[in-house]
């Protein structure tokens, strides 16, 4: 079966939680078997791994006529694409573009980031959008979040295949309910022209229906998985000399992870206990806020603030840890949890994040009940076998929760499709 | 001839509050009686209180045929001598039937048996005097929690001086064997077993109102039918089971206590009888010996121990409390003792289970807390508490053994000073019953026992004419009042000392 999927991020360059979960869906149906996945993002760097999708960049397609030889696309973007895939997406140009700037291939710039000018970004994805659907032989589209869903309604237009949107977050967990006039209809539109919608949670399945009203018989809930990690991290181990038991936050200083909540929890703790030093690391716009937040609640000195981590960073948090908490107010599925227990760290979840529908061995919450997030807190670092059942039977929990499962429920949802 | 034998299990714990981590040290009262009243009173009202008017009945009208045994926890007991007196007294009732046996068991309905055998006999003998205080039976026959059994346990059970035992009948320990004979121990040959039929059990407690069952509805002659179609040898049949079964499990509109109260007369036509356990233990021989090495119960599907100790959290919590049981049987604090008992409940345990299959929604549907964690958490603040009072008593400081050596000092001098008291009261009684003056009198009255004959002879004799003239007087004013001083003196001298001896060793 032959999918064209559109995407925004894709390992190594990702940004958030997008580009980890559309790499693990496709390699997850790609180790199902009989899959033929092209995989379309705004910008390519060229390190992406290849083996298991064909990579388009938005960025290497040409929109506007350019008399190229073979050698000179292969020394511009030869470490991106196949240079005959150039040539065969030349010959399906459909409109005339040169009033854009476009460069000396006749391509659009990308960013593939998130950047002011995002929603003509969008616009010049969908553009070229229609130049791969009519050179691409598909029988399914999947777009990724909204930032595509235009670009798969047009690859629908032009080539009368079903489209699948996979939903992974929406407006109303980014804004907190001040919904964003053009990115709601952005988002419904994508959903009103979806043949089927695919949500990573049941949470944000019920927003879908709910808010955005579409017939609950087209939403499907797949959760995401994480992909095992390599012995390298996992053999990460605490600096020597720890001595004090450390409880970490991480991800974007933001309303919607509900940092203030965990402030709350750690001065109940300390008030208790005196060998424990929360961490929050990450950064975002209540950073300032919460620091002030600590200092006035006389913790300053043990809660620490690490600003962003990347890459490895963050494992070695993890690896640091003996507690990971998660007081998002409202996260579609949440996969930093997931990596956590990946490295044997035991968890304590909003009971308003997505993955909480799927986890056995974490300690949920409400994310307001700072009482229960702080007995949870002392239960972990006061009684060892908390500590160890939680992260035994975590780890195991965790080793289950693969991207193939999730991968062969999406095959299920585009073979009824295709069937229909 | 077939012989029926029903047991009946009561039991309920005495159900934690929130508590939480600030809580610990400062607030020693652990118990959700709001929870506790309303369960218990919810349970005796929709199924013990109607299910012992139907016993009742049905005793009535069969005269002495039907008969059935009970085991009611400690706990469960305090909770309706509390909550629903009615039905201690209509328990009372059943019992003066003389149909009714009640069994032994350990108080708290704990696992003491697993981990603590001082404990275990403590317990059994506080429970078995719980049952005689209240229904005037010594309990021969013992069942222990959830039916735990293995051979260490019958060792005990034995030395306990009961003749009998109940437990389950787990497909690993008795293979091919039919439950429907008499077996006896393998480590205690005079310790009969009875164990429980699951099939026919099960059929009433779980399956009974159940429509997807192949056999509903379930009359009660198509089960006399099948007890009756039993091979001829198996003559016994073992139907143990909650009995909440009755009228909570399976709704009073189910039909659950119409068939029961149709049993008697279907199992008379076939010449099945109703016998209790010790009934059965008289008048049946034991077919085989039975070795169970590894401890089995009725509870999950693993029929073993794992529903209470299945995971570190539980192992975890079940150690620390026993680690400190030498420590508070030490203590003469009631309202420790009292928690200890509370503490013990297997229940507690239970609701730690991190089972996720068929077994985890059972424990769900008992269990007070959301998640195995937030109980383990909210137990282990307790214990934490708990464990803080017990070292305030006596503190870790000293080791067991000391503490043991300074306690036997405390009362074998407690011990002698009675005894000395004694002696001391027997030579006044002496002196005022010896009119001739022969018998000496020493002036050195706490003397020890041995000294009291070869006394020497000419010394006392001088003095005791000396002494004579008060003695004689004494009799009738001096004598008795003495009696009660006597006694109260041993106490007053021992109770000062304890702290005393108490402080020295806390000092170094």
């Amino acid at each position: 079966m032959k999918a064209l999927m559109f995407g925004w991020e894709f390992p190594p360059h990702i940004l958030g939680g997008l580009g980890t979960a559309s790499y693990g869906l496709t390699k997850g149906m790609w180790q199902n078997g009989d899959m033929d996945i092209t995989f379309v993002i705004p910008k390519p760097w060229g390190d992406e791994p290849k083996e298991f999708a064909n990579i388009i960049g938005a960025n290497s397609t040409p929109v506007a006529w350019r008399d190229v030889n073979w050698d000179y696309v292969q020394s511009r973007i030869g470490n991106v694409m196949d240079p005959q895939m150039y040539f065969n997406l030349r010959d399906h140009i459909y409109g005339d573009f040169n009033y854009m700037s476009t460069n000396d291939l006749g391509c659009i710039e990308f960013s593939g980031r998130y950047p002011d000018n995002l929603l003509e970004e969008i616009n010049n994805y969908s553009i070229v959008a229609g130049v791969i659907a009519r050179t691409v032989d598909c029988d399914v589209i999947h777009s990724h979040d909204w930032l595509t869903y235009p670009a798969g309604i047009h690859a629908k237009q032009v080539t009368g295949k079903p489209l699948v949107i996979h939903v992974h977050a929406t407006d109303f967990d980014r804004s907190r309910g001040n919904v964003n006039p053009t990115v709601f209809s952005i988002e419904k539109d994508g959903m009103n022209n979806a043949d089927h919608i695919i949500t990573v949670s049941n949470l944000t399945r019920r927003t879908v229906i709910e808010k955005y009203g579409i017939n609950p018989d087209k939403v499907t809930t797949v959760h995401n998985a994480v992909e095992p990690l390599n012995e390298e991290l996992l053999n990460l181990e605490a600096p020597p000399g720890k001595t004090s038991k450390v409880i970490t936050f991480l991800g974007r200083i933001t309303m919607q992870k509900g940092p203030e909540y965990f402030v709350e929890a750690a001065a109940q703790v300390l008030h208790k206990v005196n060998n424990a030093q929360f961490v929050m690391a990450g950064s975002g716009d209540m950073m300032d806020k919460m620091i002030r937040l600590a200092a006035k609640r006389n913790i300053a000195d043990r809660f620490h603030f690490t600003g962003f981590l990347k890459g490895k960073q963050v494992y070695e948090m993890l690896a640091a840890s003996d507690v990971y908490i998660m007081p998002s107010v409202s996260e579609p599925f949440g996969i930093s949890p997931l990596e956590a227990m990946q490295m044997g760290v035991p968890s304590i979840i909003s009971k308003q994040s997505g993955c909480a529908e799927i986890l056995d061995n974490v300690i949920k919450t409400d994310y307001w009940d700072i009482n229960a997030m702080a007995d949870a807190i002392y239960s972990i670092i006061k009684y060892p076998a908390m500590y160890n059942e939680l992260r035994e039977q975590g780890l195991a929990e965790v080793a289950q929760i693969t991207w193939d499962k999730a991968g062969a429920k999406v095959i299920k949802i585009y073979r009824d499709l295709i069937n229909r | 001839m077939k012989a029926i034998c029903f047991y009946f299990q009561i039991h309920q714990p005495f159900r934690l509050k929130h508590y939480r981590f600030f809580d610990i040290g400062n607030d020693h009262y652990y118990y959700d009686d709001f929870a506790d009243d309303d369960i218990i009173t919810r349970i005796a009202q929709r199924s013990y209180l109607p299910a012992n008017e139907m016993l009742l009945d049905m005793i009535r009208e069969h005269g002495k045929k039907f008969k059935v045994a009970f085991s009611i926890s400690g706990t469960a007991l305090e909770q309706l001598e509390q909550y629903v007196p009615e039905f201690v007294d209509s328990m009372k009732e059943l019992a003066a039937t003389g149909c009714v046996e009640f069994l032994s068991e350990t108080y708290a309905h704990s696992l003491s048996s697993l981990y603590d055998p001082d404990e275990f006999a403590l317990q059994v003998k506080a429970h078995d005097e719980k049952i005689f205080q209240l229904f005037g039976q010594r309990p021969k026959v013992f069942r222990n929690t959830e039916l735990i059994y293995d051979d260490d346990i019958a060792s005990m059970v034995y030395a306990l001086g009961f003749k009998a035992a109940i437990t389950a009948d787990a497909k690993h320990v008795l293979g091919w064997r039919s439950p429907n004979f008499l077996y006896s121990s393998a480590s205690a040959p005079k310790l009969k077993l009875l164990l429980k039929n699951g099939k026919l059990s099960d059929d009433i407690s779980f399956r009974f109102s159940n429509p997807e069952w192949a056999s509903y509805p379930l009359t009660a002659d198509k089960y006399i039918n099948w007890i009756n179609e039993l091979p001829q040898e198996e003559q016994l049949i073992n139907l143990f089971m909650n009995y909440d079964a009755f009228g909570e499990l399976q709704p009073r509109e189910s039909g659950i206590f119409e068939f029961m109260r149709a049993l008697p007369r279907f199992a008379a036509e076939h010449d099945i009888q109703f016998w209790t356990p010790s009934e059965v233990v008289s008048k049946f021989k034991p077919v085989a010996e039975l070795a169970v090495p590894y401890p089995m119960s009725w509870t999950d599907e693993a029929r073993d121990t794992s529903a209470w100790l299945g995971n570190t959290l539980q192992q975890e919590a079940v150690r620390k409390l026993y680690s400190i049981g030498e420590r508070v049987r030490l203590c003469r604090d009631r309202r420790i003792k009292q928690d200890w008992n509370y503490l013990q409940a297997s229940d507690h345990f239970f609701y730690m289970s991190t089972k996720h299959n068929d077994d985890g929604s059972v424990h769900s549907h008992y269990s007070p807390y959301d998640s195995p964690y937030t109980a383990f958490t909210n137990y282990m603040n307790v214990l934490s508490d708990f464990m803080t009072r017990v070292e305030e008593q006596y503190p870790t400081s000293i080791d067991n053994e000391e503490l043991n050596s300074l306690l036997l000092t405390i009362r074998n001098q407690e011990q002698e000073i009675e005894k000395l008291h004694r002696e001391v009261e027997m030579m006044r009684n002496n002196i005022v019953n010896d009119t001739t003056g022969d018998f000496p009198i020493d002036e050195n009255v706490p003397a020890p026992a041995e000294e009291e004959k070869p006394a020497p002879e000419p010394e006392p004799k001088k003095k005791a004419p000396a002494k004579k003239p008060a003695a004689k007087k004494a009799p009738a004013k001096k004598a008795e009042p003495k009696k009660p001083a006597a006694k109260k003196a041993p106490a007053k001298k021992a109770e000062p000392k304890k702290p005393a001896a108490k402080k020295a060793p806390a000092k170094k």
